[in-house]
C-alpha cells in the first residue's frame, strides 16, 4: 500500500507492506539511516523518532500506522548548514557518546523530554532515559549533556 | 514477521466489520503484538488498527464521577489526563518507558491480559467496567487466567469505566529489564470495602487477595495483614524469582501499597 508522510518537514511517500516497520521504511525506503535499529525488540531505544510530536520506538510501529503523520528523525535536528542543535552540541561538548550507536535515540528522547519538561532534575533525566540503553558511557555524560542542553549548570554533576 | 493485510478503520462499526473476516486481529498500540509477530509466535492474515478511531481515544469523567478511558487511549495520555483518579494516572505513568507509553493502549493491555501487566491490576482493583462494542463486562468476570479474558472473537474494548475510590495506590516492584511488574499490587478503599488486586505473581494472572481485602476492610493499615500469608502454590517461578519469593512479595508490596494509600 501507498503511504504519505512528512519527514523532517518534507512531504514524501512510498510503498509499504503491511508488515513494514517504520524503522525499515525510514532506513530502507527513504535511506535515512541515522535512525538505528539496535535490539529490534523495543528495549534499546536506538530507533526513537518523533511521530506527531511524541517519541516512539520506530521498530515497534508499523509504517502503515504513520500514514499522514509528521515524523522527525535525527537527520532533521541540525540546521541545513550542518550547525548542530543545542542537544547535539551538548552531547559533543560533554562527551555524551563513545561508539555513537545509541546516540540518535538518545538525542530524540532528550528532545522529547525537554519539550515536556524544559528544566528537568538529574533524577528526572535518568528516569526518562530508562527506555534508552547505552553500553559505552555509563550514562553519566549523556545525563550531563542533556542537563547542559536545558541551560542548567552542570559543574556539580560528576563526570566519569 | 510474516506479511499481513493492514486496515485502519475510522469508526467502531467499521472496525467490527473488518474484524469479522477469517484470521483478522485487532491492533492497539502494538507494543506487545508487534514483538510477538516478529518472533512468528502469531501470524494473523489481517491486522485492524484501532488507533484511528477518534471516539475510542481520550479520558473524561462521567456523570457518576467515574473516570472513563477510551480503549485506544495511550498510557501517556492517561498518565497526564486522569487526574481525577491519581492512583490510576500514576500507574499509567509507570508502564514500560516513555516511548512505549506513547503507543501502548489500555484496551490492548487489557485484551492481552499479560500476567505481569499493570492495567489488569487497576481494573480488577478498582472494580472497573470493561465496555466493548457488544456489552459491559465487570472486571470480576473479565479476567479468566493468564492471557485469557471474557472477550469473544472480534470483540473490541471501546472504553473502560473506573469508579474512583476514597483512597488508592499501585505499588510496583519492577523487573528492571522488561519494566513489567515482578509483582504489583493495586489497593483501593471504597466506602463499602477494600479491594486488593495482585499482578505479576500468579500463574492464573491478576487475582484478588480476598483475605487481605477482608482484613483491610476492618482496619485500613499495613499491620492489618501481619497475620496473613499467601501460599506459594500457583505462584510464578522463573529466573527472576521463585514461587516462594513471589508469595512473600505479595504481602510486602500490599503493605507498602496500603501505607502509601493511607
Amino acid at each position: 500500500m501507498r503511504i504519505e508522510v512528512e519527514v523532517n518537514g518534507r512531504r514524501v511517500g512510498g510503498d509499504v507492506e503491511g508488515r513494514t516497520l517504520l524503522s525499515g521504511f525510514l532506513r530502507d525506503t527513504l535511506r535515512l539511516t541515522g535512525t538505528h535499529v539496535g535490539c529490534d525488540t523495543s528495549q534499546c531505544g536506538a530507533c526513537v523518532v518523533h511521530v506527531d510530536g511524541v517519541a516512539v520506538k520506530s521498530c515497534t510501529m508499523l509504517a502503515a500506522e504513520a500514514d499522514g503523520c509528521s515524523i522527525s528523525t535525527i537527520e532533521g535536528q541540525a540546521s541545513e548548514d550542518g550547525t548542530l542543535n543545542a542537544i547535539q552540541q551538548a552531547f559533543q561538548d560533554h562527551h555524551g557518546l563513545q561508539c555513537g550507536f545509541c546516540t540518535p535515540g538518545m538525542v530524540m528522547s532528550a528532545a522529547a523530554l525537554l519539550k515536556e519538561n524544559p528544566k528537568p532534575t538529574e533524577a528526572e533525566v535518568r528516569h526518562y532515559l530508562e527506555g534508552n540503553l547505552c553500553r559505552c558511557t555509563g550514562y553519566h555524560n549523556i545525563v550531563k549533556a542533556i542537563m547542559a542542553a536545558s541551560g542548567q549548570d552542570v559543574g556539580a554533576i560528576a563526570a566519569e | 514477521m510474516y506479511d499481513f493485510e493492514f486496515e485502519k478503520p475510522g469508526s467502531i462499526a467499521e472496525a467490527v466489520a473488518a474484524l469479522s473476516g477469517e484470521d483478522a486481529q485487532a491492533l492497539g498500540g502494538g507494543q506487545t503484538l508487534i514483538p510477538t509477530l516478529k518472533q512468528r509466535l502469531n501470524a494473523p492474515g489481517k491486522l485492524v488498527s484501532l488507533t484511528g478511531i477518534a471516539e475510542m481515544r481520550g479520558v473524561c469523567v462521567g456523570d457518576g464521577g467515574e473516570v472513563i478511558i477510551g480503549g485506544a487511549t495511550p498510557h501517556a495520555v492517561v498518565a497526564a489526563g486522569a487526574g481525577a483518579y491519581p492512583a490510576l494516572a500514576a500507574l499509567a505513568g509507570q508502564i514500560g518507558d516513555p516511548a512505549v507509553r506513547n503507543r501502548g493502549t489500555i484496551g490492548g493491555s487489557l485484551a492481552n491480559n499479560d500476567p505481569a501487566a499493570c492495567y489488569p491490576a487497576a481494573a480488577l482493583g478498582s472494580g472497573a467496567v470493561i465496555v466493548t462494542n457488544a456489552r459491559e463486562i465487570a472486571a470480576d468476570d473479565y479476567f479468566q487466567g493468564m492471557f485469557t479474558t471474557a472477550l469473544e472473537e472480534g470483540e473490541i474494548i471501546t472504553e473502560v469505566r473506573f469508579p474512583v475510590p476514597q483512597a488508592a495506590h499501585y505499588e510496583k516492584f519492577v523487573q528492571p529489564a522488561s519494566r513489567f511488574a515482578l509483582t504489583g499490587v493495586f489497593v483501593a478503599r471504597f466506602a463499602d470495602g477494600v479491594r486488593v488486586a495482585v499482578t505479576g505473581a500468579s500463574e492464573e494472572g491478576v487475582f484478588r487477595w480476598t483475605d487481605a481485602e477482608a482484613a483491610l476492610s476492618e482496619t485500613f493499615a499495613p499491620e492489618a495483614i501481619d497475620g496473613l500469608n499467601v501460599a506459594a502454590e500457583g505462584m510464578i517461578g522463573d529466573l527472576h524469582g521463585t514461587p516462594d519469593y513471589r508469595a512473600h512479595l505479595v504481602k510486602v508490596i500490599t503493605k507498602r501499597a496500603v501505607k502509601a494509600a493511607q
